[in-house]
């Protein structure tokens, strides 16, 4: 297998270097911007609204505004702050969010001003892990954030973040680990390499499923948004920060959307190789060239797109629900998964097995286990033991309750009707016409 | 690549990250608040990872990073952050002889390490390019899953031991099932039947917002201008915090006192206070309908004292 860095790096010059560089981060400046925008015009589809629609073509300006604004604002700096570490962490955040996307590759070997390069800023063996240690820097911007107001719903708010984001990790890490088996390498150009003939996300889908829910509990978007939960903790730990400060965090939080994203594509969605019938035309001239890069965008824009879905669809979880998923269901589903491919792959290691044999040689057995378990009888449960008859009792306990299941209400007394000729006698006879129909 | 030691952008990496780190190490020493502390031994940790992986050790200085600074650093300043931001550290022995003790231990460790590391026979290295030769991770995994697997099994147990360990200590039995929340609900109606406990069964009304004034400690007012008591939060009503409305806002204490709800007296009193008089009230209090300028106070004090029975 191939653990080597697969891009070609060796015809770099520094000039090189500094324009990817700066290409990286323009580029995620404007897509922060247009992902902005994006949501809240998203959203506001799917809650049937304009959403913003004012400023400039389709309300594109609106972010730009919001920015500026932002900028403008009367920074101000809490008393009770620490101020050393009250600056210092937004500036955390938002450092460790720009260096992730260093790893990722945005297409295969381009010709830039005559010089053929790889469409990534570096790569390493271990860049994976090198995105891993980054987002666990970047935890500190939150933790000491929190810290450094000197306020309590921060404090409760960075608590909250820091928790979320260790237990997220360790799902999340998990579920790489098996990308990192089959592909034989932490080297993000070798990982897109693997995935040449398959997709990750196809083959190992457990795996998939447990980065996407982990993804979107570690940027702490809705549903897992209990950080910054409006509701409980005003904004958790951004609560008492303003202007700069405020947006660097706020930067932050979309960037680390996108690391998160460009990550699932690199490693579960063939990076940017074009998806399967684009790239059976012409001899793969799609995977060639500036075009993959066009892949990228659209995988990586994709998965904003189920953020924002998800965010226009479900509700926050409660704290104990979101820790019990993290901990209860993701790790040990990933556990479980990874120690299944890691057993498949030792066996064809060293006992140099046909891998489809094998695996028809598996789910045979699991296809049988799994229709056995859904057409196995179900135990039949107890007949609800009729209790006589069921007496509704209107102030049980001694205060108005509503009727239980199988509980009738009883009869509502009616008001008589009305015909014609009562009500002229009703208006004649004045207070009386109140009476009920109980007489 | 040329992989000897100290040249070109190897060498200007160690003396701008060397000195910095050697400051953030002193901070961790003289720092008064234990987070600074931290936040200097964190930056120790970075820039170690950045030597690490200059000196062409990637992995060594990702691990670096992602275990310790991520992992076992984010446990302590989790601990620490909890303490308060005006925490300092505090210099009283507690145990008695402490110093001495610390520093005869100190002089032990340093004499084993020492003895150590002068009685230790290293293999003659094989340089930089045969370890890396295979990527530096898979160099790293050759050693530590092969020469050294045993030593790593022991300390993957050592480990579990400690986990066990920690998980036997802090176990308690239950003794009763844990209270859910449909539990909790039932018990507080019973309680209300009863009479006992709170007898607001809705959430309680949120404390009066005032333009003039952080509002946490007075009442709302209800529609009829009378303040709420139970809105304001118990603990400031018990330390005998809660304010008057009037103590606020002049206007809101009219309000408290009725002055919009009396009839003012005008040329046209009748006609003014049948007007004035809310339309339900005058339905709902029968007989006294008949006498607008009595009923506006009467009813009014009558709403008060339903209050007050509710809050008590």
């Amino acid at each position: 297998m191939n653990h080597q860095v697969v891009a070609d790096f060796s015809n770099d010059t520094w000039w090189i270097w500094v324009i990817k560089a700066v290409a990286i981060i323009v580029f995620l400046l404007l897509n922060v911007l247009i992902a902005i925008w994006a949501e809240r015009r998203i959203l506001g589809r799917m809650q049937i609204r304009p959403g913003p629609n004012v400023h400039g073509p389709l309300g594109l300006f609106q972010s730009l505004a919001d920015a500026m604004k932002l900028l403008l604002k009367e920074d101000m700096t809490v008393k009770a702050a620490d101020k050393f570490v009250y600056v210092l962490a937004p500036l955390i955040t938002v450092f460790a969010s720009l260096l992730v996307f260093a790893v990722i590759p945005f297409g295969p070997e381009v010709s830039m001003f005559g010089v053929v390069t790889p469409l990534q800023l570096t790569d390493t063996p271990v860049a994976v892990l090198y995105v891993l240690a980054v987002t666990s820097f970047g935890v500190y911007g939150i933790m000491l954030g929190g810290w450094a107001s000197g306020s309590t719903y921060p404090l409760l708010g960075s608590v909250r973040g820091t928790a979320q984001v260790i237990s997220y990790e360790l799902a999340m890490g998990l579920s790489l680990v098996s990308v990192f088996v089959v592909s034989g390498s932490m080297s993000t150009s070798a990982i897109v390499a693997a995935q040449a003939p398959f997709w990750w996300c196809l083959a190992l889908l457990p795996a998939f499923l447990v980065y996407v829910v982990s993804m979107v509990g570690e940027t702490n978007r809705l549903p897992f948004d209990l950080p910054e939960a409006e509701g409980e903790l005003v904004a958790g730990h951004m609560t008492e920060y303003s202007s700069m400060k405020f947006a660097w965090f706020f930067l932050a939080e979309y960037i680390n959307m996108f690391n998160v994203s460009a990550v699932a594509t690199t490693l579960f969605l063939g990076g940017w190789r074009a998806p399967w019938p684009i790239s059976a035309i012409g001899d793969g001239m799609f995977n060639e060239g500036w075009w993959p890069f066009l892949w990228f965008f659209l995988k990586m824009w994709s998965l904003m797109f189920f953020f924002f879905w998800v965010r226009g669809t479900l509700l926050r979880f409660r704290y104990d629900q979101f820790m019990n998923i993290g901990w209860k269901i993701l790790i040990p589903t990933a556990l479980v998964w990874l120690v299944a491919v890691i057993g498949v792959q030792s066996v064809r290691q060293f006992a140099e097995v046909d891998l489809r044999q094998m695996l028809i040689w598996i789910g045979i057995p699991l296809a049988v286990l799994l229709l056995a378990l859904v057409f196995w009888p179900e135990k039949k449960k107890p007949e609800p033991v009729a209790a006589g008859p069921v007496v509704f009792d209107p102030m049980a306990d001694g205060f108005p309750v509503p009727p239980l299941p199988g509980q009738q209400l009883p009869p509502a007394p009616r008001r008589r009707t009305v015909s014609a000729g009562s009500v002229v006698a009703g208006a004649t006879a004045g207070p009386e016409t109140k009476e009920t129909g109980d007489e | 690549m040329d992989t000897a030691v100290g040249t070109g952008a190897e060498a200007v990496i160690f003396w701008v990250i060397g000195p910095l780190m050697v400051i953030a190490a002193l901070a961790l020493l003289f720092a008064r608040k234990p987070v600074h502390a931290a936040v200097g031994l964190i930056f120790v940790m970075i820039g170690m990872a950045f030597l690490y992986t200059t000196l062409e050790a990637p992995f060594l200085g990702v691990a670096q990073v992602v275990v310790y600074t991520g992992a076992i650093m984010i446990l302590f300043v989790f601990v620490l952050m909890l303490v308060g931001v005006d925490a300092a550290d505090s210099v009283a022995e507690t145990i008695a002889g402490q110093r001495a003790i610390a520093v005869l231990l100190a002089v032990g460790l340093a004499a084993v390490l020492i003895g150590v590391v002068v009685t230790a026979t290293l293999p003659t290295a094989v340089g930089l390019t045969d370890a890396n030769a295979g990527t530096n991770p898979v160099g790293v995994a050759h050693e530590i899953f092969g020469k050294t697997v045993f030593a790593l099994e022991l300390v993957g147990v050592l480990l579990v031991i400690a986990a066990l360990g920690a998980i036997t200590l802090t176990h308690k039995e239950a003794l009763s099932p844990a209270r859910n929340q449909q539990a909790a609900v039932r018990l507080r109606q019973r309680a209300y039947a009863r009479g006992e406990g709170s007898q607001v069964l809705t959430p309680l009304p949120a404390p009066g917002v005032y333009a003039t004034h952080n509002a946490a400690d007075v009442p709302a007012l209800d529609p009829q201008g009378n303040p709420i008591d139970v809105s304001v939060p118990r603990v400031l009503r018990i330390r005998g915090q809660e304010l008057a409305p009037s103590a606020v806002d002049g206007h809101v204490a009219e309000i408290a006192q009725g002055a919009y709800l009396q009839p003012r007296p005008t040329s046209f009193g009748e006609l003014a206070g049948e007007t004035q008089d809310p339309p339900t009230q005058s339905t709902a209090s029968g007989p006294a309908a008949d006498d607008p300028t009595a009923s506006g106070p009467t009813a009014h004090e009558t709403t008060r004292n339903t209050a007050e029975e509710t809050q008590s």
